[in-house]
């Protein structure tokens, strides 16, 4: 073998270290080779990505500074959730509402239907957020807790100018104006409210359903659907065992953990999105359920019921934020305070059916109704008077807003509601 | 040395520098980042730092070993499966599929024209309580009333099953082509009964296709999160929905990479003693096709 180097070519001194018996040749190559391995290791650390978060004031001094040069540009790039917006009956491409806005403000409107889930769309902009890049939205819908409150804080929201923010002062519902996951209204502004409640089939059931404790009844064992996160599963598990979820503690959740695994035998699945078609086929009877759902549901031909259970139940908002990096920050804002002009929320509240952040919307939907004929009339009497788009007074007061967690509740949160859903 | 003697001794390693810049790029580098991720501590907020906190493999293991078990079961299942369903369908499109071999190979490849999603939650459509399938096999009480399939192991392991079946077949029916049939002949008249010829002479040949298909489907199978989340239920998750949680939902990534790295062990260490109990000879004839 001629090509070998041999020991001929290297300095005496380094012959000397390398072939020294205290430490062997192939031993420094290790030790080299696992130092080199470990400082990659630690090269690869995914540093802070704590980006400016303010509040109160300082917020507001920055947001100052940012809102002042900015220009209309004439176009804003909407990332929504589907079915989420009126539509034209004739061409479900085509929303009365944006039209209007374009027509009022010359603003183009590029509406996405792109979020699914909180969780994945959170995964699909965070890591332009985190290179300081834009997302290409302008506008985003996302609901509060979890993925809210780490937008937040991660500094990935624009503070709003709250200079430009006239109608929704004007008009908003004290539900969403100053809200506890955003004190101040420094970083959303509400697009829609709901509850997470039961939804049933009464033809199936055979009787009707009022309370938490009705989905351990062993008559449903197979036929109860819950959702499986880690939001509103605890959360109206709380509201189950008589606690308000904001004010919960360690040992509420713990027990509350409990009774969601006294419940388990009797779940045919912990869903994500998927409940309502199941729940309409009849695979299941009963089920955890948004709102909304229920309702949109029954208008195409199902027939179930939403109850708010006697214990309770959860309130959620999906807020309108903008991103950082925003390339049409101003369209954005001129947008959002759009929606609060109460013909606007009415058409809004008259397709999507769930708590419109306007209660004013509600005279200009009766003016609507009476106007409109024969079925139109109908339905529109129907929103007017359902308590899932206007609740009353006597609602309010058992709905509960979610556990807002600090990172080390989380864990402990967890552990222990995800091996009920997970296992 | 003389230059030309050198480079002409390093052609080879130049041939081959494309294809190692590749696995580097596309394989090495993201392994030990993952790898990396998976002994960091923190939170998203505030930041991962690499703490060689190796004790999450520790936690990931207490914590999922169900669901990994499970895992490889349900895929050790459909692979069984896809075999039984696969090596008669692929034996038959070789020896008996004649003139229309291609348009049977295109059948079998035509589902996948369609997403591998939409086929799936296809399935939960057909086999859904009152769906087309129980609803009739109810009414002629053949099954009771709280009779479900959806839901239930047999529904995430036959989505499997039926989602990966294409992968077992291909192999086998290319290992089946290739065996020549003057082979066959030479059993006949070494007076080898069909069936003597298809133990000792067809079947040892095709055992490298084998290998192939059950590679092929093992390892998606054991990894997959589709099917358990479309058809499973409350007791059916497996690794792969553990691991989507961890990432999108808890953005716990340490856990996430260290559970990754606990599967991909796990189904290494089952592909080399699988490839050393059929022989390593077989594992090189694969490589070389």
């Amino acid at each position: 073998m001629p090509d070998v180097p041999t020991h001929d070519d290297l300095p005496a001194d380094i012959l000397r270290g390398l072939t020294s018996p205290r430490m062997s040749r192939r031993s420094v190559l290790q030790l080299g080779g696992a130092s080199a391995l470990a400082m990659a290791l630690a090269a690869c650390g995914v540093s802070s990505k704590k980006g400016a978060t303010a509040t109160g004031t300082s917020a507001s001094a920055q947001a100052k500074q940012f809102w002042a040069d900015k220009k209309q540009t004439g176009t804003l790039d909407f990332a929504n959730w589907p079915l989420y917006i009126d539509v034209n009956p004739k061409n479900k491409n085509d929303h009365p509402s944006i039209d209007e806005f374009t027509k009022q403000t010359g603003i183009k409107v590029k509406y996405s239907e792109v979020i699914q889930e909180n969780a994945s769309f959170f995964g699909k902009i965070q890591p332009e957020l985190a290179a300081g890049q834009s997302t290409g939205y302008d506008l985003m819908v996302i609901t509060n807790g979890t993925y809210l409150d780490k937008l937040r804080e991660l500094g990935y929201l624009i503070a709003l100018d709250q200079s430009r923010m006239t109608n929704f002062y004007k008009y908003a519902s004290p539900l969403v104006k100053n809200p506890s996951y955003d004190r101040g209204n420094v970083y959303s502004m509400a697009w829609q409210s709901g509850m997470t409640g039961i939804g049933y089939d009464p033809k199936r059931t055979g009787r009707p359903i009022t309370s938490w404790a009705d989905l351990m009844d062993p008559a449903f064992k197979g036929k109860v659907g819950m959702f499986g996160d880690t939001q509103d599963l605890p959360n109206s598990a709380l509201t189950a065992i008589g606690v308000n979820p904001e004010t919960s503690t360690e040992a509420d959740w713990k027990k509350a953990a409990d009774w969601l695994k006294k419940q388990r035998p009797q779940v045919r699945k912990y869903y994500e999105q998927d409940y309502i078609d199941p729940l309409s086929k009849g695979d299941i009877w009963v089920s955890m359920a948004w709102s909304g759902d229920i309702f949109q549901a029954n208008a195409s031909g199902a027939s179930l019921k939403f109850v708010v259970p006697k214990e309770g139940a959860v309130l959620w908002t999906d807020n309108m934020c903008i991103p950082q990096h925003a390339a049409h920050p101003v369209d954005a804002m001129t947008y959002m305070d759009f929606v609060y002009k109460p013909e606007i929320a009415a058409m809004l509240a008259e397709y999507i059916n769930y708590i419109t952040p306007v209660p004013a919307a509600r005279a200009v939907m009766r003016h609507d109704a009476a106007k409109a004929t024969g079925d139109d009339k109908a339905s529109l009497d129907e929103l007017v008077s359902s308590p899932l788009i206007f609740p009353s007074p006597s609602d309010f007061s058992r709905l509960h807003r979610y556990r807002v967690l600090t990172a080390e509740e989380e864990k402990t949160w967890n552990s222990l509601f995800e091996p009920i859903y997970q296992s | 040395m003389s230059r030309s003697r050198l480079s002409a001794r390093l052609a080879p390693y130049y041939l081959v520098l494309p294809g190692w810049l590749w696995l580097a790029l596309f394989f090495v580098v993201p392994t030990f980042v993952m790898l990396s991720v998976s002994t960091q501590t923190g939170d998203i907020v505030s930041g991962f730092k690499q703490t060689f906190h190796w004790h999450t493999y520790v936690e990931a293991w207490d914590a999922y070993h169900v669901q990994l078990v499970r895992s490889l079961v349900y895929g050790l299942v459909a692979t069984l499966l896809c075999l039984v369903i696969g090596y008669p369908v692929a034996y038959w499109i070789a020896f008996r599929g004649g003139a229309h071999k291609s348009s049977l190979l295109f059948l079998l490849l035509l589902p996948f024209f369609v997403s591998f999603v939409i086929r799936t939650q296809s399935w939960n459509f057909m086999l859904s309580d009152n769906g087309i399938v129980l609803s009739p096999l109810r009414h002629l009480g053949l099954i009771g009333s709280r009779f479900h399939v959806l839901q239930t192991p047999y529904a995430v392991i036959g989505g499997l099953t039926y989602n990966f079946l294409p992968f077992m077949v291909l192999p086998i029916y290319v290992a089946l082509e290739r065996v020549d049939r003057a082979l066959l002949e030479a059993s006949a008249d070494l007076y080898a009964s069909s069936r003597e010829a298809f133990r000792k002479v067809v079947f040892p040949l095709s055992l490298p296709g084998v290998f192939a298909g059950v590679l092929l489907t093992f390892v998606p199978a054991a990894a997959d999160y589709v099917n358990a989340s479309i058809l499973g239920g409350a007791k059916t998750t497996m690794i792969g929905n553990i691991i989507q949680t961890q990432y999108f939902t808890n953005l716990d990534y340490p856990m996430a990479a260290a559970l990754s790295f606990i599967l991909m062990a796990l189904l290494l260490v089952g592909v080399f003693a699988y490839a050393r109990a059929l022989g390593t000879e077989d594992v090189f004839e694969v490589n070389a096709r």
